[in-house]
């Protein structure tokens, strides 16, 4: 039985061939970001080993390690998934309920690390 | 790229049931809906690995000092191994979005052979996967020594090469006098873990007792990463006595003095945690990756079958494609949090 009352979102997917040159050379380009990210990291990881920079670098290193993360995984999600593409909000319902959980759950958790990182040194020895 | 997304439609018939608010199909929505809680696993572990690394007071291992091997190759090659993973994983992933892309254009053959070439890389990154895996439970050379005093310490240098063993004592398959040549390092690595290792005599399964032929090791550099009574972490001891103090604890006849690779009661490389959520969160993204391979092999059925040209679209390559792309990007934040910082 056919239904007039379901819209098939499915096929309104189909794009032409020239936009198919477009899209393709965006695909490429974010390969290429995301792979020199990945050499970037590793070659600072191979050349500023931690056991052999002072603290303060190794701690401004880690920061940026998360950041190029970040970085990566907007690239992924936004460009290859295509959730940058996607309606507003569809976005915001996918993201908003992830950001509020993890960041929470990150500053929840690292703080209690520390808390019991300086009980224990305190009174463990 | 859908068409709905760019049209204006008012807010009654988009939230009043006749279309969807999103414009997305059921499908795809709900394969986002999966990714989402998903992701909140993935990120509970991470974020629990961090929880543990921060209250730990001992020195955590280091992703460079940990992984710096390759296959067929000695030496030391830090972190080359796991970038090649990532670079795997990131390529299967740009093949993947090229197949969706192919797919709206309605071109069967291109989505074929990107699809194909997904899955080659998957079945790549989970058998890489497996190497390290391996390589991780093996272990190293020399392991992580016991030192007198009770501080623990990971061991870099040259492995001195074992030329054989000479029957002293006879056992059920050895004569004395016989000298063994197969499967030395083995048997070795597994008699100093077990303490059948003394005064360079080691005692083998069958019971006999053998002189150990083996040259020195040198340029040892003993790293303490567990405080003992005499060193705190991060001194280093190097030269002879490094070579004494580990020679020291090979001939102890004590079990677990060196322990080598890691299982689920310990590991050399760092805290027993470490290796545990090392197996977790590796082995579950592993077994994610594999799940996906097989689930993009069914669609690459579909696809050679003609299902979806039929259906006039190639969503379902879109839906599959999502949960590709996710199992990378949990590799992402993986490499970071494991390997890297």
């Amino acid at each position: 039985m056919l239904r007039d009352d379901i819209i098939e979102y499915s096929l309104e997917g189909h794009h032409s061939e020239e936009e198919g040159v477009k899209l393709r050379k965006t695909i490429w380009k974010v390969t290429a970001i995301l792979t020199i990210i990945t050499a970037l990291e590793v070659a600072v990881g191979i050349m500023f080993p931690k056991s052999a920079v002072s603290e303060g670098v190794w701690t401004a290193i880690k920061i940026s390690y998360i950041v190029l993360t970040l970085v990566k995984a907007a690239y992924i999600v936004l460009s290859f998934m295509h959730l940058g593409d996607e309606r507003k909000a569809m976005r915001y319902v996918i993201l908003v309920p992830y950001f509020i959980f993890a960041l929470y759950l990150i500053f929840v958790l690292i703080n209690e690390g520390n808390a019991i990182f300086a009980a224990l040194t305190q009174y463990a020895s | 790229m859908a068409g709905h997304a760019s049209k204006q439609i008012d807010a009654k018939t988009l939230w009043g049931g006749k279309m969807s608010p999103f414009s997305t199909s059921y499908g795809k929505l709900m394969m986002w809906f999966f990714l989402v809680s998903d992701a909140l696993t993935f990120s509970g572990l991470l974020i629990s690995y961090g929880f543990t690394r921060h209250d730990y007071l001992g020195s955590w291992p280091i992703g460079e000092e940990t992984f710096h091997s390759l296959p067929f190759l000695d030496g030391n090659y830090p972190l080359i191994y796991v970038a090649l993973m990532t670079f795997i994983l990131i390529v299967s992933s740009v093949t993947m979005v090229l197949a969706v892309e192919a797919g709206h254009r309605m071109n069967k053959k291109q989505v074929t052979k990107w699809l194909a070439l997904t899955i080659v890389g998957g079945f790549f990154f989970v058998g890489s996967q497996a190497w390290e895996w391996s390589h991780f439970i093996h272990g190293t050379e020399f392991g992580r020594v016991e030192l007198a005093d009770g501080s623990q310490a990971i061991v870099k240098g040259n492995f001195g090469e074992i030329k054989n063993f000479e029957v002293t004592v006879a056992g059920h398959h050895h004569a004395v006098g016989d000298k063994i040549t197969e499967d030395l390092k083995h048997e070795y690595t597994h008699a100093v873990a077990e303490g059948h290792v003394h005064n360079e005599i080691i005692t083998l399964h069958d019971g006999s007792q053998a002189k150990i032929n083996k040259a020195a090791n040198t340029d040892l550099i003993l790293d303490i990463k567990e405080f003992g009574g005499k060193y705190k972490i991060g001194d280093k001891i190097e030269g002879a006595e490094a070579v004494a103090m580990y020679e020291e604890a090979v001939n102890s006849g004590e079990k677990n003095r060196i322990i080598y690779g890691a299982n689920m009661k310990q590991n050399e490389y760092g805290p027993q945690h470490y290796g545990q959520f090392f197996f977790f969160i590796t082995g579950f993204h592993g077994f994610h990756v594999f799940s996906g391979v097989m689930i993009n092999l069914i669609i690459l059925f579909g696809v050679i079958g003609g299902v979806y040209h039929k259906r006039g679209h190639y969503e379902m390559v879109e839906k599959t494609g999502l949960y590709w792309h996710f199992v990378d990007l949990v590799w992402v934040f993986v490499f970071t949090f494991f390997y890297l910082v």
